[in-house]
């Protein structure tokens, strides 16, 4: 309305498709649109199978992993659930019905995890610090002999903490508890080789990285007991069937391709720059998540006194977007559980802004954000009845 | 910008009428909902020879609908005798309003209870109001009218989530027609407790989901 110029700063939730990745995906859909199933029957069949091996030759190359270790799926809830719940299916009855998670992990976790404990499993959900840290103590004493899974995010979907996981993978390995990290916001971002890292199951995903959506996969270390849940036919090892998104494939192998650690270090210095402007500038403001040990696209602040949708609302009207932890903002009317989870009270979650920082965002998108939501922040607070 | 909320709800938004405090307030009320988080104050000045409300101004810890429902109350409310505002009702502020979305009818409530408490805590002071009654299963029901169903944007009892009501030695037990891990539950559970509790005889509050 005042202005037209769009920023986008919520690429978390998910990212522009870069062109490149388009061109990349393109003859997938037209000349050579065969699925690899029909790689018996005839050649195009042969070739999809070709490309789709090669996606993910890439793929686990980038986490340090064997091919016949990555599995695609549609995106990451699919993998966290196949993860949880194929975990479940394989062991509950060999092993146990117990399953560790932190309380703060996305809801694809959160929800198989719940789902799991209306099927008989038990499960604990960790707290975590005031910077939104599992206590590996607490982990090590939660695991029991019946632990059949652990699953700890690789970092915050909302307020970027990164988890110690190779700390977390050598406790689950010491116990004999299968691990499963969600590495959807961090996959290229943050370095995670299997090779360093003793972790059984990693859930990625395309869309965070400026690659298609409905793409996503599960790394499954050589060995890893896990039951198929989609059944059907017998793609991708057996453990999930469906016929192959080639295109998808193909386009997931290109963004990770054209992720460079000169762009994650520019996102950083974004990331930097919003934190210490707005903390330094906007009175009342709290950062969420630790400081440093987190997400290199990812700032999330608390404005005091004033509620979230208020402010995002009042940013699109100035052309950003960004998202909020407000229950205002959520179609259950609960505030965020990470900020809670963080022991943060109703008013921090209320007020909180994220904002996450992609491919085509620059630094004059921040100064002119930070600028827009000084304006917006003091004229909210000037009719809000707290704080004065 | 495409928005769910209508043009006039952001009008509002962008631009509250009647924002901030009144000195020596005839009546104040300040309504908070910690399950959505919202919080609204009202004051307003009365005019004693008609009863009417010759000023009146607001303030908005909340979202959009919040903010611009708060506002079009003063505007409603001004100028009216305290028994016609009393009567001014959700519905109409969100019709004034051209339309609130359904799942937001819960923060925008508050402002209204706001006007209605101001009033309420103006006759209160000046001696208009009756002699405290005993809690019943009837005073019950109609505090829950003020709890918001969000899937429905109208109240609890309207909809039928409402199964039961017991009163017994200070203890209110309600029961709800939703299941416990739903969605609105915990939201429903505390709006309840909130309308419930500060009645003066009553020391419990049991909200129970069906299964």
């Amino acid at each position: 309305m005042l202005e037209r110029r769009q920023v986008y700063l919520d690429n978390s939730a998910t990212t522009r498709l870069d062109e490149r990745v388009l061109d990349a995906m393109k003859p997938y859909f037209f000349d050579k649109y065969a699925v690899a199933t029909s790689e018996f029957a005839y050649s195009q069949g042969i070739e999809a199978r070709e490309v789709l091996d090669s996606a993910r030759e890439a793929l686990a190359a980038a986490l340090g992993a064997a091919p016949g270790e990555l599995i695609f799926t549609s995106g990451s809830t699919e993998s966290s659930n196949t993860a949880l719940k194929g975990a479940a299916l394989a062991l509950g009855n060999r092993k146990g019905k117990h399953i560790i998670v932190s309380k703060i992990e996305d809801f694809p976790v959160l929800h198989s995890a719940r789902a799991l404990e209306k099927q008989g499993f038990r499960v604990t959900y960790l707290d975590v610090d005031s910077d939104g840290f599992v206590n590996l103590d607490e982990l090590r004493g939660s695991i029991t002999d019946e632990t059949i899974l652990v699953s700890i995010q690789h970092a915050n979907q909302e307020i970027g903490t990164i988890q110690d996981i190779a700390s977390v993978g050598r406790i689950c390995g010491e116990k004999g508890a299968l691990f499963h990290t969600d590495a959807t916001h961090t996959f290229t971002r943050v370095p995670l080789d299997v090779s360093r890292i003793p972790v059984d199951l990693i859930t990625v995903s395309a869309h965070t990285i400026h690659g298609p959506k409905g793409i996503g996969g599960l790394y499954v270390r050589q060995g890893t007991r896990i039951a198929k849940w989609v059944d059907g036919g017998f793609q991708e090892f057996d453990l999930r069937a469906g016929l192959e998104n080639i295109p998808g494939a193909v386009g997931f192998a290109k963004a990770v391709e054209l992720v460079t650690p000169e762009e994650t270090s520019r996102l950083q210095s974004m990331r930097d720059r919003i934190i210490d402007r707005i903390l330094a500038e906007i009175p009342d403001t709290t950062l969420n998540g630790h400081r440093w040990k987190r997400l290199p696209q990812n700032a999330n602040i608390s404005f005091h006194f004033i509620e979230g949708e208020s402010i995002t609302l009042h940013l699109d009207m100035h052309g950003f977007a960004v998202s909020t932890g407000s229950a205002c903002f959520s179609r259950s009317l609960e505030g965020s559980h990470v900020i809670f989870g963080i022991g943060g009270d109703h008013e921090r979650a209320h007020g909180s802004i994220r904002f996450t920082f992609g491919r085509y965002n620059t630094m004059e998108d921040i100064d002119a954000v930070v600028q827009t939501l000084a304006e917006v922040v003091q004229e909210l607070r000037s009719i809000s009845p707290l704080g004065r | 910008m495409r928005s769910p909320y209508s043009e006039t709800v952001l009008e509002h938004f962008r631009h509250p009428r009647n924002v901030g405090k009144i000195e020596n307030a005839d009546g104040k009320a300040i309504e908070g909902s910690p399950a959505c988080g919202d919080m609204v104050s009202v004051y307003i000045s009365v005019e004693p020879k008609t009863n009417t409300i010759s000023a009146i101004k607001f303030e908005s810890y909340g979202c959009a609908s919040n903010i611009a429902t708060g506002s079009i109350i003063t505007e409603l409310a001004k100028g009216k005798t305290l028994d016609e505002a009393k009567k001014i009702t959700w519905q109409e502020a969100s019709e004034a309003l051209g339309g609130l979305p359904k799942i937001k009818a819960h923060c925008s409530v508050l402002a209204i209870e706001g006007l209605r408490s101001a009033i309420e805590n103006y006759e209160e002071r000046h001696g208009l109001v009756k002699e405290r009654n005993p809690t019943t299963v009837e005073v019950v029901r109609k505090r829950l009218k003020k709890v918001m169903n969000p899937m429905a944007g109208l109240d609890l009892v309207r909809t039928n989530l409402v199964r039961g009501i017991e009163v017994e030695d200070g203890t209110v037990q309600v029961v709800v027609d939703l299941p416990p891990d739903h969605q609105f539950a915990s939201a429903i559970k505390e709006e309840i407790t909130e309308k419930i509790e500060p009645l003066w005889d009553v020391k419990e509050v049991a909200v129970v989901f069906m299964e």
